[in-house]
């Protein structure tokens, strides 16, 4: 069972190696915190001081999420912001950054303020990613300098994309006097119309309406050729076809700012997945075909893909028991994000130092974060993994309200033993 | 205890070929039943039936009245208008309702695929699809294989067309199924935007020419045009439609051979199929709605039955 617990004085964590992904580099020796700050890194004497043995383990910096449904403001029935940070911490998280959900979006410097004030009282940080637009209805622009002085890290209308390119590019251009990047989901509202599953033999043969590569690709096309134009800074979030990353890489090359993700699910998952009409494995975009998985595998080693996000989305079991075509998109992800992604890449030959840079240099760079360094005087923000570890995914390894999860009963390679964000420990002692 | 090598009747991508071949054999013999002064026989006496439609239909849900009321079993009809499903949250709560009242065999039509499969999970009871969705339809399928083999004895190596709309169709897909299974080739023909994507993956071959499909077919089954079903207007017009997929009597007359029509019904006349075609010697469309009832006595007979009777019943 993973516990809380506070760290308080002095600590050593020893016998672990100490990875640095900001400067990519292994720092030697044992590591001291004293009451929430890095206190020293060396050759330290253990007499008389608390000592967590890290023997087996890398000692790295606090992983960040780009992107989490939260669900705050709202009910608290399917997550809380405390249920969200448990989750985030067994993961490994010390940073997440919530999206704004369409019933109630943060579309004013108030719901901005709201999120922040709230994430004063939690161990972890939740930054907040404001609205694109107000209500997310894609025809007013959300009062963005008020908004990032709050707080705020990026746009998006979350899962409503932008329909009308001239609002995109107003957008664009106004965003990038504050220079945080907005995420516009890529979705053809109109190709997607319906769709519920990648469009192929399977969609076929499940009598679902398919969801077509080009429905993703064409939104990424565009949105990249506004953002070479106003010189803006776009994040793709949830790349999820081959079609899509050759256009990201093109204008990569093209010096336009353009940063990109993937979700763990589709990194671990193809399209078979929801052939038994699972609603688990319903999620946006969809699961595609293997080559597509493949895809964004090399898009990770080339690094046209920089970072993962979790895209943590909870849903009540009562919404997932719906039929298919009315149960929501979605998958939980904050407690497995790390596992299943590293059990997946470490068999593609990625390195756990490539690894660990996709939960934290990549994101950090994506989004322009200040981030806590490994280096004495700064505030604890660690993670503990232990590279070696087999284990099963479970329902006691959920922290979320929901259960919504598509890993469950997966076998992982690789486990977030630790996460120290301050004096705050949550993980296995 | 089912014959079949399936519990439940979901679809007919689960069934094999003696599961076809039996209801097939046992549909004959529920044939002449229905040909008795008396058509009524006391096979599912005192089993329960729960009819649920929770999208419209008529001749289905006919169909499996009468198939279940001759096999003398008890029935119960529910009905939900799709509006009320549009939430998505009933469909659990209805059923378990239903299912508290201990109900041996459920007979569901719903506007989701996947919904009979999803129901296996909560109840016990022996699920029949009559419909999900534009997944399958494997009843009507059966029906028309048995009409297939009334006609022409077998299956093997028969050509059959299906024309129409095939995307938005839950016919096609059990009728690809179970006709591949007994060895008969399948075309789909119809305006190529209406013809679900990869569906050349499950071995069959596709032609947008009309000619070229009925020069091709020994039978063809005619969809129905869904224009309820498309939402945005796939079909620029009637008269295109007609002009180049509508089956008239002067197309059927100017080929070699003659090919046998089929249609599952409710007809648009004038538009996929000309009245004198329905009406003509091509057409074997009632014997379809006849053998419809006979197939579904078989259905639930095999799936509901008791299996000692059921196998004294098959060996004469």
């Amino acid at each position: 069972m993973r516990k809380n617990k506070v760290l308080s004085g002095e600590w050593v964590l020893s016998n672990g190696k100490i990875y640095d992904p900001y400067q990519n580099k292994f720092l030697k020796g044992d590591l001291l915190i004293n009451n929430g700050k890095i206190h020293k890194i060396g050759t330290i004497n253990k007499k008389n001081i608390n000592v967590i043995d890290c023997s087996g383990t890398i000692i790295t910096s606090g992983f960040i999420d780009v992107r989490s449904h939260f669900r705050q403001p709202g009910s608290g029935y399917n997550e809380t912001m405390k249920s969200g940070v448990m989750a985030a911490m067994a993961g490994g998280y010390t940073t997440v950054c919530v999206m704004s959900d369409t019933d109630k979006p943060l579309d004013s410097p108030e719901s901005i303020k709201y999120i922040i004030d709230k994430s004063k009282e939690l161990p972890i940080s939740i930054l907040p990613i404001g609205s694109l637009s107000v209500n997310h209805k894609g025809k007013e622009l959300c009062e963005f300098g008020h908004m990032v002085q709050e707080g705020a890290v990026a746009f998006s209308d979350s899962e409503i994309p932008i329909r009308n390119s001239q609002f995109l590019r107003y957008a664009l251009e106004y965003c990038n006097m504050y220079n945080i990047p907005i995420i516009n989901y890529s979705k053809d509202i109109d190709m997607s119309h319906e769709g519920v599953v990648n469009e192929s033999i399977i969609s076929t043969q499940l009598g679902l309406k398919g969801l077509p590569d080009m429905s993703e690709s064409t939104i990424v096309f565009r949105d990249l050729m506004i953002a070479e134009k106003t010189q803006g800074n776009i994040h793709i979030a949830m790349v999820s076809t081959k079609q899509s990353i050759d256009i990201i890489r093109g204008f990569q090359k093209k010096g336009v700012r353009v940063s990109a993700e993937a979700t763990p699910h589709h990194i671990v998952f193809n399209e078979n997945a929801v052939s038994h009409y699972n609603t688990n494995a319903k999620v946006y975009p969809p699961l595609r075909t293997e080559k597509n998985r493949k895809a964004i595998i090399n898009a990770i080693k080339s690094k046209v893909i920089s970072c993962i996000a979790s895209d943590h989305s909870p849903h009540s079991s009562e919404d997932k028991e719906k039929d298919i075509k009315h149960a929501p998109f979605g998958t939980i992800g904050l407690e497995s994000a790390f596992s299943a992604s590293y059990t997946e890449l470490i068999k593609n030959n990625l390195e756990v130092t490539d690894i660990i840079k996709l939960f934290t240099s990549g994101p950090k760079d994506a989004f322009h974060l200040n981030t806590e360094l490994i280096k004495i005087g700064s505030n604890v923000s660690l993670t503990i993994i232990d590279p070696n570890k087999d284990w099963t995914f479970s329902e006691s390894d959920i922290y979320s309200k929901s259960q919504n999860s598509l890993m469950l009963g997966m076998k992982f390679k690789g486990r977030v033993e630790l996460t120290i964000s301050g004096k705050n420990a949550f993980g296995y002692f | 205890m089912s014959i079949l090598s399936t519990k439940h009747f979901i679809g007919l991508e689960e069934a094999t070929k003696k599961d076809i071949e039996t209801l097939i054999d046992v549909g004959y013999m529920f044939k002449e039943v229905l040909d008795r002064p008396i058509k009524k026989v006391p096979s599912l006496t005192g089993i329960n039936i729960a009819n649920l439609f929770f999208e419209n239909s008529t001749r289905t849900k006919l169909s499996f009245e009468l198939a279940e009321k001759r096999l003398s079993a008890d029935v119960i009809n529910f009905s939900a208008s799709s509006s009320s499903l549009n939430k998505g949250e009933t469909f659990k709560d209805t059923v378990q309702n239903i299912h508290a009242m201990k109900i041996d065999g459920i007979v569901m039509r719903h506007p989701t695929p996947g919904s009979c499969l999803q129901l296996t999970k909560y109840v016990d009871s022996v699920i029949i699809n009559a419909g999900d969705g534009s997944h399958e339809h494997p009843t009507q399928a059966m029906l028309d294989i048995m009409s297939l083999h009334e006609k022409f004895g077998s299956l093997s190596g028969l050509k059959v067309a299906i024309i129409g709309d095939i995307l938005h169709s839950r016919v096609a897909l059990s009728n690809i199924y179970g006709l591949n299974k007994m060895g008969a080739e399948v075309m789909l023909c119809g305006p190529a935007h209406l013809i679900p994507p990869f569906i050349e993956d499950l071995d069959v071959s596709v032609s947008h020419d009309l000619n070229e499909a009925l020069d091709w077919a020994d039978a063809i089954n005619v969809l129905r045009i869904q224009r309820e079903r498309m939402g945005i207007g796939l079909i620029p017009s009637v008269r295109e439609y007609r002009k180049f997929f509508g089956i008239t009597n002067k197309r059927l007359s100017a080929l070699k051979n003659k090919i046998i029509v089929m249609h599952p019904g409710p007809m648009n006349r004038g538009v996929e199929i000309d009245s004198d075609v329905a009406e003509g010697d091509h057409a074997i469309i009632l014997d379809q709605v006849l053998n419809g009832v006979a197939v579904r006595m078989s259905i639930l007979y095999c799936l509901l039955g008791n299996e000692k009777d059921i196998k004294k019943n098959e060996k004469k």
